[in-house]
């Protein structure tokens, strides 16, 4: 278990170091900033010497390593815009973030499970080809479409839901969104509704064909509990995998809904430090993202080893 | 004495997207307490719908027709027009069935333990610790050592013959009169095999239980049952005592199948082997003898008519024209 484990987190960290390299490389392709941060009257001779001084005449790889040393220090340099440390303001959009996803990724798994239970227990039915409809829907929607839809009807027609920003309330010393989340979190979750409704739906179908579900019946249980302890528990194994991933998705790409609704999470962020080069917040944005990608996933599959008692680490 | 089951005239019908398949087509038996009726046929005669039209244990758009009496001490009724309700609580409790693949057959995210207690709750209201107690103490019945421990593995944790034999103490649990055994065997090795026969065997004088007995290894048929159902195209073509059917077969598919045994017995070759000419056409609903394509003694009458019943001998029912000997038409109970 221990020796699963060590290996696991090794490569999860080579991993985060290699996307760090590549997100490094790709950006210093579009050119060094400098040349953004000078004014267009500045002399070659002036940019040379603010290169010198930031240090983005070195060879590249030298400045990688001093971005790695950094990191591992917690230092992810500054933003040019903010003039602040780049990983404070990551850590100030957080919160927003993991809000929105966590409410998204729940508003899924209520709406792609029931769904995907619905259809895959009543193959071939009425309510089979609406699970599998809200499924292909799901999936095909473009989000940046379907959140400027919901704003339109919602917040401008009917005017139940604010159409940009993020407003809290505090409950018992903790800091809730309120209503601002709904539109959000509902764009968002909609392409993962379809992702669970299509893979319950088929892990269903799939299980109540098993043999154990037949010698389930053959021993006369009550429906109920074939339907929870044979066939739901057999189905749910599969989806936990896929929930961590969506989880992780939900938590990365929110680019889109973020900037049309004007959340104040790491995807506005990510998409704004993007547009103006801001080297140092792209940086620290993508490290952080990257990380709780990696985390997710290798989380993913110790959580499965708990659910599961055939898979045993070797 | 009233038989403990009674099969009349059963057929089961699947209807599917190619069209209707006649899987089984007035099957008849008897089944007496206590006793082990062996059904033997090669693949895809309908051994194994027969006894899931019994339970119930069919898809839908199933037809099943005919009668099954069931008749154990105190009530009788009839497993094919009870009710969903009845029947479930007869299954696992009256009437049990154990597949071929033990591991596919149990629930892998259940303890084997667990498994077990379940019929025991379901149907003799034990509470949770009396069907644990109960579950170890079958466990250790059917010859698992360690059994308290054992309680708590998964099935994966098992070896194939232990499965099987917790699939048995699942089976027996609620001491069932009928235990239908789906061939048990099939998927283990020799030495397995004939452990597993041997408890079977053990259970079934212990605990005074009916076993049929779906089997292709004519060896087990030989040491293990009373009687014999031989199948061919979704009929029972023959029935008869097991010496019986060895000495004089009835039917020339039985002639057939048991000219092809070589006389090494108990090795593994003595399975059934395929006769000559391709099985029947289950598509088309048969309105002749199925076996009339490769049987070498067909003439007009196979192709007109099916054959009912002819009792040849006492005890030996057989479905031919073939007149080749002495026959008298069935007596009707
Ligand atoms: N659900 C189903 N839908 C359609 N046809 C079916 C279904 N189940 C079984 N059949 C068909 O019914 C026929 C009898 O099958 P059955 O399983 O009873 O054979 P068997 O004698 O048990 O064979 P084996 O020795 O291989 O187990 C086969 O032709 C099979 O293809
Ligand atoms: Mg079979």
């Amino acid at each position: 278990m221990l020796r699963y484990l060590l290996s696991r987190l090794i490569s999860s960290a080579a991993l985060l170091l290699g996307v760090l390299f590549l997100v490094f490389m790709l950006l210093h392709l579009t050119g060094d900033p400098v040349s953004l941060m000078v004014s267009r009257y500045a002399s070659p001779e002036d940019i040379e010497a603010l290169r010198e001084e930031l240090g983005f005449n070195r060879p590249l790889l030298v400045q990688f390593g001093d971005f790695l040393s950094g990191a591992f220090q917690g230092d992810f340099g500054s933003s040019f815009r903010y003039r602040q440390p780049a990983m404070d303001l990551v850590l100030q959009r957080i919160p927003a973030t993991i809000e929105l996803a966590s409410v998204a990724l729940l508003m899924a798994i209520l709406m792609g499970v029931t769904i995907g239970i619905l259809g895959g227990s009543n193959p071939n039915t009425i309510l089979d080809s609406i699970a599998r409809g809200i499924g292909l829907l799901g999936q095909t929607i473009p989000t940046f479409w379907l959140g400027l839809i919901l704003i339109i009807i919602f917040s401008l027609r009917l005017g139940w839901f604010p159409s940009f920003g993020r407003e809290t309330f505090t409950f018992l010393g903790l800091t809730l969104p309120d209503q601002s989340i709904v539109l959000p979190a509902f764009a968002l979750s909609l392409f993962t509704t379809g992702q669970l409704a299509r893979f319950t739906r088929s892990a269903v179908m799939e299980v109540m064909n098993e043999d154990y579900v037949t010698t389930a019946r053959s021993k006369g249980l009550k429906k109920k509990r074939i339907y929870f302890k044979y066939i739901l528990k057999n189905s749910a194994i599969p989806l936990i995998s896929i929930i961590g991933v969506q989880f992780s998705y939900l938590l990365s790409g929110s680019i889109y809904i973020e900037t049309i609704f004007s959340w104040p999470g790491l995807g506005s962020l990510l998409a704004e430090a993007v547009g103006t080069r801001d080297f140092f917040l792209v940086q620290a944005t993508a490290f952080f993202t990257s990380l709780v990608v990696i985390g997710l996933h290798l989380l993913t599959d110790l959580v499965y080893v708990l659910v599961d008692p055939r898979i045993r680490y070797r | 004495m009233k038989p403990l089951l009674s099969v009349r005239n059963l057929s089961t019908r699947f209807d599917t997207f190619d069209g209707s398949v006649y899987a089984v087509n007035d099957v008849s038996f008897d089944l007496k307490a206590g006793e082990t009726l062996a059904v033997v046929g090669e693949s895809g005669s309908g051994k194994s719908v027969t006894m899931l039209s019994l339970l119930g244990l069919l898809p839908r758009s199933t037809w099943v027709t005919g009668s099954a009496i069931f008749a154990p001490e105190g009530f009788e009724l009839d497993l094919l027009s009870v009710s969903k309700a009845e029947l479930n609580s007869l299954r696992g409790n009256k009437i049990s069935i154990i597949f071929q693949d033990a591991l596919r057959s149990l629930n892998p995210v259940m303890t084997v333990g667990e498994q077990i207690t379940e019929s025991l709750i379901t149907h003799h209201q034990y509470n949770k610790n009396g069907a644990h107690k109960r579950a170890v103490e079958l466990l250790e019945m059917v010859g698992i050592a360690q059994p308290d421990k054992r309680y708590y593995a998964y099935p994966h944790m098992f070896s194939g013959g232990m499965r099987q034999r917790a699939m048995i103490a699942i089976a027996i649990s609620c001491t069932p009169d009928i235990l239908i055994a789906d061939e048990p065997t099939t998927a283990l090795d020799v030495t397995i095999q004939a452990q597993i026969v041997e408890l079977t065997r053990r259970l079934q004088q212990d605990l005074g239980i009916a076993v049929i007995w779906i089997t292709h290894d004519l060896g087990v048929v030989a040491g293990l049952a009373d009687r014999v159902m031989v199948m061919y195209g979704g009929t029972g073509v023959e029935i008869a005592p097991v010496d019986l059917l060895y000495e004089n077969p009835g039917h020339p598919y039985t002639a057939g199948l048991l000219g092809a045994i070589p006389s090494i017995a108990g090795s593994s070759a003595d399975r059934l082997v395929s006769i000559e000419g391709a099985p029947p056409d289950l598509f088309q609903e048969p309105r002749h003898c199925q076996f009339a394509w490769r049987c070498r003694y067909v003439f007009d009458r196979c192709w007109k008519e099916k054959p009912p019943g002819y009792i040849i001998s006492p005890g030996q029912v057989v479905k031919c024209f073939y007149d080749g000997r002495e026959k008298t038409p069935r007596v009707e109970e």
